[in-house]
């Protein structure tokens, strides 16, 4: 699959060479340029001089070890900022929590997973990547100029019309699953789904505003515009099938229930902004696109096929997704009948 | 238990690429014999803290390439340095010789 992700500036530490290689060999492969550190002494050295992206930080280190450098960069005015993965093995999780409480990014368990590996990598990046944008626009945002620039590239708060695309998830079969495990289970089982589908939609530029029970809304092309946001919706889609199976892999590992997913996508013009009171709101968007994802959602049933998508959003995808045309639908409550595609999983 | 879980070894080759696991094996095999001799100065010079760590890179390798009781020992060596404990008896003749094995193995695995 093409990558619709920008490149970024690794650092890798880690004293273990044959983790070295594997990390590395795992970013490069995705386009992504690296540079390595064995220790975290040197490691420090380097992010003084250098500027990076985002660091994978092994805990278990001579010299200086993981927890003593995130402290030491978080501290360090110019070195607050970036954003930092720790690696680690499974029976290290005090460690890793200690980290992530501290300001860590996230982390990763090794031995690493590729699925896991891209897209903590990319959805890392990409929020650096908002981080940055937004720090930008905040230095600047005094200026009448900035704000029409922002108006004019699409940046909207408060109602308006945007060009986006919709995305509904849900686990199909969650329902069988419920009778089956205890709540503690199916609470643990949701957060590690969702933190999953959140690394997907983010790490290809979509936000998620909504969070029903099994199910979950999803925003591509508001509020910060991308010209491409089928595209990008449809490779978060495929995305979260990869990680839906890597997740079950887990889970069979472990002997707990494995899940199925149903995606819908829909593009188009919707109405987009905050709704709520003074006290909450949120980003919301409303309209027939945003009704149209919903229901294709729901024939992802009829069908069995994991990901469909209206032809709207098919139109604007690149040559690299492979899609079937399933002809025309007529949905309740709709009067004209819609062109429904399925896009094939990788 | 076999001394290479072929599993997770096939997983690794895929992960890495083909062309890839013979330099993954070859890191292993130039890095392993340090570890072992760290863990045995470490422990001659009564430093818990270097053995623990050696140990845990001798586990986290181990895990990596599915050697399955190399893993387990390695682990069970760091729990010991993590414990303070150091009397070890021959668990480090254990480890060295259930290292030799998966060298043996990882040698003829190279592709």
């Amino acid at each position: 699959m093409r990558s619709a992700h920008e490149p970024g500036r690794l650092l890798i530490v880690d004293d273990n060479k044959v983790n070295r290689i594997l990390l590395t060999r795992g970013v490069e492969h995705h386009g992504h340029s690296v540079e390595t550190a064995e220790n975290g002494k040197q490691a420090l050295e380097m992010l003084k001089k250098g500027s990076y992206d985002l660091v994978l930080l092994d805990i278990e280190m001579p010299e200086m070890n993981g927890y003593e450098v995130l402290e030491a960069c978080l501290q360090d005015d110019d070195l607050r900022n970036i954003s930092i993965i720790m690696t680690s093995s499974l029976d290290e999780i005090d460690a890793v929590v200690k980290c992530v409480e501290l300001g860590a990014e996230d982390y990763l368990n090794k031995p690493v997973n590729p699925i896991l590996l891209r897209a903590r990598v990319n959805a890392s990046l990409e929020k650096k990547r908002l981080r940055d944008e937004q720090r930008k626009l905040i230095r600047t945002f005094a200026t009448k100029e900035v704000a029409e620039e922002l108006s004019r590239t699409g940046f909207s708060l408060g109602g308006n019309y945007v060009d986006g695309s919709v995305m509904f998830a849900d686990i199909r079969s969650f329902t069988t699953l419920t009778e089956s495990s205890t709540p503690a289970e199916i609470i643990e089982m949701l957060n590690d789904y969702y933190a999953l589908m959140f690394d997907a939609i983010t790490g290809n530029g979509g936000s998620v505003n909504q969070m029903i029970g099994d199910g979950l809304m999803a925003i591509f092309g508001a509020p910060v515009y991308h010209g491409d946001h089928c595209q990008r919706a449809v490779h978060a889609a495929l995305e979260m099938l990869e990680l839906v199976e890597g997740f079950n892999q887990n889970q069979a590992a472990q002997d707990k229930p494995q899940i199925k997913i149903g995606i819908g996508i829909a593009s188009g013009q919707m109405v987009a902004g905050f709704t709520g009171t003074q006290h909450r709101a949120t980003y919301t968007c409303v309209g027939d696109t945003v009704n149209l994802a919903s229901r294709i959602e729901s024939h992802t049933k009829v069908v069995g096929k994991p990901i469909l998508i209206d032809r709207f959003t098919r139109e604007k995808l690149t040559d690299d997704v492979q899609v079937d045309d399933l002809g025309e639908v007529v949905f309740k409550g709709k009067n004209q009948a819609v062109n429904i595609f399925a896009v094939k999983p990788n | 238990m076999t001394v290479i879980n072929t599993a997770t070894f096939e997983e690794l080759k895929q992960m890495s690429g083909e062309d890839f696991i013979n330099e993954l094996i070859d890191a292993f095999l130039d890095d392993a014999p340090n570890m072992l001799a760290n863990m045995k100065s470490a422990l001659d010079a009564k430093d818990v803290e270097s053995f623990r760590r050696n140990a845990h890179s001798m586990k986290s390798n181990a895990n990596t390439f599915g050697a399955e009781e190399l893993g387990t020992l390695a682990k069970e060596l760091e729990q010991m340095g993590k414990d303070n404990d150091l009397e070890i008896g021959n668990r480090l003749d254990v480890l060295n010789e259930a290292y030799d094995k998966v060298a043996k193995e990882l040698k003829g695995m190279r592709v």
